[in-house]
């Protein structure tokens, strides 16, 4: 296991200004998606993204199209950062035909199989089987690709979590675990569920490599992955990367907040990792206010775009009820 | 030729390995072992540990495993040992085998079988003796299929793979060495129908799997005594084949459901519901069940043996309904 407490990776413009872009737009997504919740359009579990963007934004990169991505269900920013369309996302979570799922799965069920996103999974931990599968297929079929695979610090409660890392490494498979650690399992304090809070140090016990890295910290972020994702290539085998982080909003829009301080926020939002990577960029020159405003103007017509494409969106008939339960006739 | 169900199991498997090089078989101890109940015995010697793979005890893993493998290309056959070890794995197959298809809006399929056995009549006592069918039978986006006979424990397979949809298949632990006749070319069979294993026209015993032999048991001893029994086995538990159940009632006008089930919330009730719905008109008598005891199953052989279905409780209930005790 490796810490990735060494200095970040030198700044280089082009890839740094295309990731503070991405989480732009994850940013300005999901705040839109809080407003359009509040107004009614959105319904069912609403999971923010605030706070973590830098995760998705900085592992997506380290990932080729033919790769595998399993997610959970707080998972618009990497749909987004796939480039799952923000429209078909939009679309999605207001139950539109023209969503990614066809209104049938929401905010927590999102799929695009054409760029290999094998979805949204709503029960803590239940993605990870499904991702040593898709790595195990792989092997089968000699398909040279790796599966990445999101899931939180909750997740490693879970004895899907043990099972799977045994699993994926008993049979050598090339599965790269992502562990978003953002502190709390919905309201419960990593500290009042693990007994060890080094989540890394846990995939010792299967003999997989892991390491932790500073999840807001959207560079170093990738470095991680990268080294990650080269590492499940090379050697065929599994990997944990824990990635730590912090969610700024509430667990979900049912969720009251109470179980922490708002110092402990406050603390957390002074790194916020969109903050943190422009103001890097700043100090070395890299970012024009100009650069900025446009990233920002691109991240804000994507998300009205998407919005109007939702509005626009077709209800899926009612008479239409029944498709897509079977393959074949009857249910 | 002569042989057994648990040689059915196997020869389905084998052709299956033979002819799909998407095919492969996982599960716990199905390797070196040869399976629990020996019905994949051989078969890591003549397929190779990538193909038939053993499994750590992870029940959930290596379901959703399956689930993935078959998202991604493969065609899996998941042996779950039994029934009883399925409930760790309960979470994959109802919260992901099911609803993949219609949660992605008809993107992805999930091609997998899972195999397991089921049932109890064997002292095995009341953490291995489940006959939980009808949990799966609930559940909307999976197949469910008790082969009874040697041709469907064969067939029922083979077809199941064709399939593009998640499809359990349950083998009733008493039925392994059922001895039998079974055609040397013997392929896939329809999953579609249910099958009148003996004519009859006072009567429709409905049944599946493990309890087929006591109610075609019950219809002999009845038939002794003038009492035309017709037994219909289900084979196919979702969806039901409700044009074929009703077919039958509508002619003999009186029937009685034999489920190793316990009784509440059965796939027996389920079953009475649907002819009472569709059939309610035509019927001479109430519909009877034939269930287990609601007690966890025990170990004691006369404990264990009043707790489930036996043919003289289905003779009884037969000789009830008809009106001639």
């Amino acid at each position: 296991m490796t810490t990735a407490a060494a200095p970040g990776p030198a700044l280089e413009r082009e890839p740094a200004l295309a990731r503070l872009g991405t989480m732009l737009r994850i940013r300005r997504f999901e705040e839109k998606a809080a407003e359009l919740y509040a107004a009614g359009k959105i319904r069912g579990f609403l999971h923010l993204y605030i706070g973590e963007e830098a995760v998705a934004a900085g592992v997506m990169p380290a990932l080729t199209p033919e790769d595998n991505v399993v997610a959970t269900y707080r998972e618009h920013g990497q749909a987004l950062a796939r480039g799952v369309p923000a429209g078909a996302i939009m679309a999605e979570m207001f139950g539109r035909a023209n969503g990614c799922s066809r209104g049938r799965g929401g905010s927590m069920h999102l799929f695009d199989v054409s760029r290999r996103f094998f979805g949204g999974y709503a029960i803590v931990g239940g993605g990870l089987p499904i991702a040593v599968g898709l790595a195990l297929a792989d092997r089968l079929r000699a398909r040279p690709a790796i599966t990445a695979c999101f899931f939180g610090d909750g997740a490693v409660a879970e004895g899907e979590f043990h099972e799977s890392l045994n699993l994926a490494a008993l049979w050598r498979l090339p599965v790269l675990f992502l562990c978003e650690n953002n502190l709390y399992a919905m309201g419960t304090a990593l500290s009042r569920h693990q007994s060890q809070t080094d989540i890394a140090r846990k995939a010792q016990a299967y003999d997989v490599a892991s390491a932790a890295v500073d999840g807001m910290d959207v560079l170093a972020v990738e470095a991680a992955a990268r080294r990650a994702a080269e590492a499940v290539r090379r050697d065929g085998r599994p990997y944990l990367l824990e990635l730590r982080t912090y969610r700024f909003r509430a667990h979900s829009m049912y969720d009251p907040d109470l179980y922490r301080t708002k110092d402990e926020i406050a603390v957390w939002k002074q790194r916020d990792p969109i903050r943190l990577l422009r103001a890097r960029l700043e100090a070395e020159g890299l970012l024009s206010a100009e650069t900025l405003g446009q990233l920002e103007a691109e991240a804000e017509a994507e998300v009205a775009g998407a919005v109007a494409e939702a509005e626009a969106g077709p209800l899926e008939p009612v008479t239409d009820l029944l498709r897509d339960v079977c393959a074949s006739a009857g249910t | 030729m002569k042989t057994t169900y648990r040689e059915a199991v196997r020869a389905g498997l084998r052709q299956a390995l033979q002819t799909d090089p998407g095919v492969f078989l996982m599960g716990e101890d199905v390797g070196r072992y040869g399976g629990a109940y020996a019905a994949s015995r051989g078969l890591l010697e003549e397929f190779g540990p990538d193909r038939v793979r053993d499994t750590p005890l992870s029940e959930s893993a290596f379901v959703g495993a399956g689930i993935g493998a078959a998202l991604g290309g493969m065609r899996p056959i998941v042996e779950v040992m039994t029934v009883n070890f399925s409930l760790l794995a309960l979470d994959q197959i109802v919260n992901n085998a099911a609803t993949l298809r219609h949660m992605s809006g008809g993107q992805l399929s999930v091609p997998l079988v899972i195999r397991m056995a089921t049932g109890a009549g064997r002292q095995l006592a009341a953490q291995h003796s489940h006959s939980l069918e009808c949990w799966y039978a609930h559940i909307p986006g999976i197949r469910v299929l008790a082969p009874a006979t040697l041709e469907d424990a064969r067939g029922m397979l083979l077809a199941a793979l064709r399939m593009s949809d998640p499809v359990v298949i349950f083998e009733h632990a008493s039925l392994y060495p059922v001895e039998g006749e079974l055609a040397d070319a013997a392929g896939p069979v329809d999953l579609d129908h249910a099958v009148v294993r003996r004519p009859g026209a006072d009567v429709t015993i409905v049944t599946y799997g493990g309890s087929l032999a006591k109610s075609l048991a019950a219809a002999e001893e009845l038939a002794r005594d003038g009492i035309g029994a017709e037994v219909l086995d289900l084979r196919t538990l979702r969806p039901l084949d409700l044009d074929g159940i009703m077919a039958s009632v509508r002619k003999t006008r009186r029937a009685v459901i034999v489920d190793e089930a316990w009784r509440t919330g059965s796939l027996a009730g389920e079953i009475a519901a649907c002819i009472m719905e569709r059939a309610f008109g035509d019927l001479e008598a109430p519909v009877a069940r034939v269930c287990s005891a609601e007690v966890p199953i025990p170990y004691a052989r006369q404990l264990e043996e009043a707790a489930l279905p036996q043919t003289p409780a289905i003779v009884s209930a037969v000789r009830a309904v008809v009106g001639r005790r």
